[in-house]
């Protein structure tokens, strides 16, 4: 149930990038929320430290309290009794308001206000905080670059205007306008269909590695959990925590029967989750410009062996997976953008394969920051990358076996299970 | 909502033109009123002039007498509106906020009360109470319309999702400010519709001030009555009508105006 002392001493698992950390520490102290003509406490006696810069996920079954420890933290649900500390700042000690405007909140769905324009919802906190307009709509320009929705197409646009994942995009800018330390985030993308679902969280996950933000975040999804995840806290009911640590040592060793039925079975297939594109063996398919000859790009192909172009555009941006015999005219076009379904690096080996189902090349365009092309990827890929993960978990398995006969114990922090992040190309 | 339409697909639906069926009709409304009454009134002055009319009729509908009547209706029915907008607004509002959300429907109960008992009962007995006149009709016309505006006002209130209130609560606006920010511009609509139809309602009660001296078109009518000239009775009751039209008119026009762009 005290999770805090296992962690404190844990160091974050580097993020690759090496960006500075600029979220601050979160420190809930014996936190208990009792709601009135109710015979058990929603939360009780929860400790939990999160560290600095890294995304912690609370998963659990519906009414395990998690989305109210969140919504303590800012305050929208006071607790009972207990403490929150962001940094070394007691957040009671501040006015609800003020605290707000400096955490970011990001709810299902987006909640974007229907009768403003984008824009407006991306600058109400910095205005609340009394930005000048100059610097609030160059502020709402540049995060509406960073969630990928062009700032001079969507700025004048109202919410219904927007699909369901652009939304959620403007919901996720809106969360981070006044660049909060720390950002909470209420199942963020629960509203969105599985592909969408899958570029946000890439995006998400591409926007944290510059930003390094202390991300809090609610699911019900055990994946999602895992592939977003620092850290995962595992709650049961009254959030009691069951198990509080990396996905690696959640999925690895369960703390109890609770988190190994709530991590599910298959838990080698979640294993998927935690390997990474980046750890893949890229191919380099052959490339073409916009506006290129057609010609030349096509004899480079050809002479390399490829029977394939990955076009894009002059920032580097894959914009279509082409078949040779598909190139028409003289000069190389942009192509379908939309329908081309690209790969963050960071992407896990499931969303991997999910993409590869439904491309037509059987493989996928990998991308890496700004969207800029890496290489591809196909089946065999990782297939052999599946095998080499599982041999390596059967080794570990048959070195760790005299270790297993006490799994209650706190797992060693520096164990070298953060293999997903060391290999960021 | 569930979103099971790829994003890449549903990007390309251009919903720039998409207007709710309610506007729809509002728009319709607003450009085809004014022409009804503009004919309406044209063929009333023009059986005004050409119509054989004798000297009782002709001092009952002199233009004069008729434009200081439909004055009369037109002060009667904006003032009570403009009244009942006062107290309904703030008191709608109130009633929606956490302290008083229980005293609600006695509220709502005792505005019922007052738009379900016969207009020309309220009327005559606010009169017997407070001395018949215009302020007299007001009040009583007051009591007659708050119930669709409070009404309106608190459905469109309660009609506001919980979770854009929590959103603006959580991104640090004050009460006061999602209040003004967000739930009344997102409540307006349903709000204005409630005004709308207290308008109408004014209109038409409003003939009935007459009875208590407080002037209006009903004038109109029940010189008609008592001087057994039909023709008389019949234009009161086209005036009124027309006059009614236009209200409803200024009110479509007015919801059309207001309506929040993006909902």
């Amino acid at each position: 149930m005290d999770a805090t002392n296992s962690t404190t001493h844990d160091s974050s698992p580097e993020s690759g990038g090496g960006a500075e950390i600029s979220g601050a520490e979160i420190r809930l102290e014996n936190i208990t929320k009792r709601y009135p003509g109710q015979k058990s406490a929603a939360v009780d006696g929860l400790n939990l430290t999160i560290p600095a810069g890294e995304i912690v996920m609370f998963v659990g079954p519906s009414g395990c309290g998690k989305t109210t420890s969140l919504k303590m933290i800012n305050r929208l649900i006071e607790p009972t009794s207990g403490t929150i500390h962001i940094g070394n700042d007691d957040i009671s000690q501040q006015s609800a308001d003020e605290l707000r405007r400096h955490v970011g909140y990001v709810i299902q769905g987006g909640s974007l206000f229907p009768h403003m324009t984008v824009a407006r919802n991306i600058a109400i906190v910095p205005k609340l905080l009394g930005w000048d307009s100059d610097r609030v709509s160059k502020r709402v320009d540049e995060l509406l670059d960073m969630v990928n929705l062009d700032p001079s197409r969507y700025r004048d646009r109202y919410p219904r205007e927007l699909s369901g994942g652009q939304q959620q995009r403007v919901g996720v800018a809106r969360g981070l306008a006044a660049d909060p330390p720390v950002v909470l985030m209420d199942e963020p993308f629960g509203a969105v269909d599985p592909i969408t679902r899958q570029r946000l969280q890439d995006e998400l996950l591409s926007i944290q590695r510059t930003l390094r933000k202390t991300i809090v975040c609610v699911t019900h999804d055990i994946d999602e959990a895992i592939k977003l995840g620092d850290r995962i806290l595992i709650l049961q009911e009254g959030a009691q925590v069951a198990q509080y640590d990396t996905p690696e040592n959640v999925l690895a060793s369960p703390s109890n029967e609770f988190v190994s039925d709530f991590v599910g079975s298959g838990s080698s297939l979640k294993q998927l989750s935690l390997a990474r594109v980046s750890e893949l063996d890229i191919r380099q398919a052959t490339t073409g410009r916009i506006g290129e000859p057609a010609k030349e790009a096509m004899d480079r192909a050809r002479s390399a062996g490829d029977d394939s172009l990955v076009i894009v555009d002059d920032r580097d941006r894959p914009t279509a997976w082409v078949w040779l015999r598909q190139v028409k005219g003289d000069t190389l076009h942009e192509g379908d953008r939309e329908s081309l379904h690209t790969l963050d690096n960071r992407a896990t080996l499931n969303d991997a394969l999910d993409t590869m189902l439904t491309s037509t090349h059987g493989g996928a365009v990998v991308t890496g920051d700004n969207d800029r092309y890496l290489g591809v990827v196909d089946f065999t890929a990782v297939v052999e990358h599946m095998s080499v993960m599982q041999t390596a978990a059967q080794e570990r398995q048959e070195a760790e076996v005299p270790a297993e006969s006490n799994p209650e114990d706190d797992h060693d922090p520096d164990a070298p299970m953060d293999d997903r992040e060391s290999s960021d190309a | 909502m569930p979103d099971l339409v790829p994003a890449a697909i549903k990007d390309r639906v251009d919903t720039d033109d998409d207007t709710p069926g309610g506007t729809r009709e509002t728009v319709l409304m607003a450009v085809s009123i004014p022409i009804i009454v503009l004919v309406g009134f044209g063929l009333y002055a023009w059986w005004h002039a050409t119509a054989d009319l004798d000297s009782v009729e002709t001092s009952a509908l002199g233009w004069s007498g008729v434009w200081l009547a439909m004055w009369e209706h037109i002060k009667l029915t904006l003032v009570a509106a403009v009244l009942v907008v006062v107290v309904g607004l703030p008191l709608g509002i109130m009633l929606t906020r956490p302290g008083f959300k229980r005293a609600a429907p006695a509220v709502v109960g005792v505005a019922n009360a007052g738009q379900s008992a016969p207009s020309i009962g309220l009327i005559v007995l606010l009169a017997m109470w407070l001395g018949s006149g215009f302020w007299t009709a007001i009040w009583a016309l007051g009591l007659y319309a708050l119930l669709p505006v409070l009404r309106n006002v608190i459905v469109g209130l309660q009609g506001v999702e919980p979770t854009l209130v929590e959103a603006g609560r959580g991104l640090g606006l004050s009460n006061f400010d999602v209040l003004r920010r967000i739930e009344l511009p997102l409540a307006l609509p349903v709000i204005m519709s409630g005004i709308r139809t207290a308008l109408v309602l004014l209109v038409g009660t409003a003939a009935l001030a007459t009875f208590i001296n407080g002037g209006g078109l009903g004038g109109i009518i029940s010189a008609g009555i008592n001087l057994y000239r039909y023709s008389v009775m019949v234009s009161g009751a086209v005036l009124v009508a027309l006059l009614a039209l236009l209200i409803e008119w200024l009110g479509r026009v007015l919801e059309l105006l207001t309506r929040p762009k993006g909902i």
